[in-house]
């Protein structure tokens, strides 16, 4: 293979992962609420696609593909943890499920779920940003401790602790009942305008990090509308976002001082995204 | 699944037990134990005495230390517990938040480890 067919392979890799990943994530841990697990699952299928893929070519299906070989991967992990007793019905689980699988590459959506676990009230809210960065985008504890200014170890065990609650204590992936429904996607909700707000603050726009935060804030906006089409909430801020992101350019002068949106620039401003 | 209900009291609560039968808490407790039963979901439970009846003990280097009073010396204290059996947490909050002890104290939600038990038991 050439180089710059490797390269291709590569970036379809990248792709494949960034769009799937929360995908299979929040597929993989639904049934089992072991996030962690699911994390690790997906991780070690994403490093056998980087090695498999370049030297046999990019299969098909790479979403299938990569989801079979997480689940493969999931069984060992769970096996190995050898409480076997308490997770039987989860491998019969996953094995009947994978059956299925083989002849459908279809599997249920289950990110919004996984959003409204990330932002559960049993769950720290200094977390619920933290752990939608990691399970439904992928950040990983560096990079999501950096923009929260704390370490990485601290990120890192924290994460950890909340995947553990996830797990243990009987936390559900389910949408909320109507009921309980708006207090719930506010949190959600917050929780996503957090990780914008975090990357909107580095003013200087010189960490690039910062500002990757904020698209991936927008991203995760997308993906909730995407998953509640009809909440006037989750459009609105959406909305808000893009209205903000789109004088991104302009809010700096050249010396780095702000400027004040009457004064901005329009020619800066950013069409598509107005 | 089973939760706990860790019922946590204040001096005031645990003291109502002495009170007489009309009691406002005594009354709203029969009446959460009887909506238990009905839902179904009630698998045991006990309240337990004062923490003033407590003793805790701790092995250390080999030699028995015993102290009188509770573990930890806070103003609310374990008053009792109840075992439920439901579906999830979202549930368990549910049943948490109607107890009467959660207008008065705190009641803390713990998912019972059944696989714990088996390594310990089996």
């Amino acid at each position: 293979m050439s180089g710059s067919e490797q390269e291709s392979t590569h970036r379809t890799i990248e792709r494949v992962a960034r769009e799937s990943y929360g995908r299979l994530v929040a597929y993989l841990s639904s049934q089992t609420r072991d996030v962690g697990s699911a994390e690790d699952a997906l991780s070690n299928a994403l490093v056998a696609a980087l090695e498999t893929w370049p030297r046999d070519g990019v299969p098909q299906n790479p979403e299938a593909w990569l989801l079979t070989t997480a689940r493969r991967s999931f069984i060992d992990l769970v096996r190995h943890r050898q409480v076997a007793e308490a997770s039987e019905p989860t491998l019969v689980l996953l094995r009947e499920e994978s059956k299925d699988m083989t002849l459908s590459p279809e599997f249920p959506d289950e990110r919004l779920k996984l959003l409204f676990v990330c932002a559960h009230p049993a769950i720290d809210p200094a977390m619920h940003t933290p752990l939608m960065l990691q399970t439904v985008l992928g950040l990983d504890a560096a990079r999501i401790a950096h923009a929260f200014l704390i370490s990485p170890t601290t990120m890192g065990q924290r994460l950890v602790r909340a995947k553990t609650k996830i797990r243990d204590g009987g936390i559900r992936f389910e949408i909320p009942q109507e009921r309980e429904l708006p207090q719930r996607l506010d949190a959600v909700l917050e929780a996503i305008y957090a990780a914008f707000g975090i990357g909107w603050d580095d003013m200087a726009g010189v960490d690039q990090r910062g500002r990757d935060l904020a698209e991936e804030a927008i991203w995760l906006a997308r993906v909730l509308l995407q998953l509640m089409p009809g909440e006037a909430e989750v459009h609105g801020l959406l909305a808000l976002m893009l209205h903000c992101e789109a004088r991104r350019a302009a809010r700096r002068g050249p010396d780095g001082r702000y400027v004040p949106l009457s004064e901005q620039d329009c020619q800066k401003w950013s069409l598509s995204l107005n | 699944m089973q939760f706990a209900l860790l019922i946590f009291e204040s001096p005031e609560a645990f003291a109502v037990r002495n009170a007489d039968e009309n009691d406002p808490y005594l009354g709203a407790w029969r009446a959460y134990y009887k909506a238990l039963v009905e839902a179904d979901i009630y698998v045991g439970g006990n309240p337990l005495q004062p923490p003033e009846t407590g003793t805790t003990v701790r092995l250390k280097d080999g030699k028995r230390r015993v102290q009188d009073g509770p573990f930890a010396d806070t103003k609310e204290q374990l008053g009792g517990f109840t075992i439920l059996e439901l579906p999830s947490l979202d549930a368990a909050l549910e049943w948490a938040a109607r107890c009467p002890a959660a207008s008065i104290g705190a009641v803390e939600v713990r998912p019972v480890s059944p696989e714990y038990k088996g390594r310990v038991t089996g």
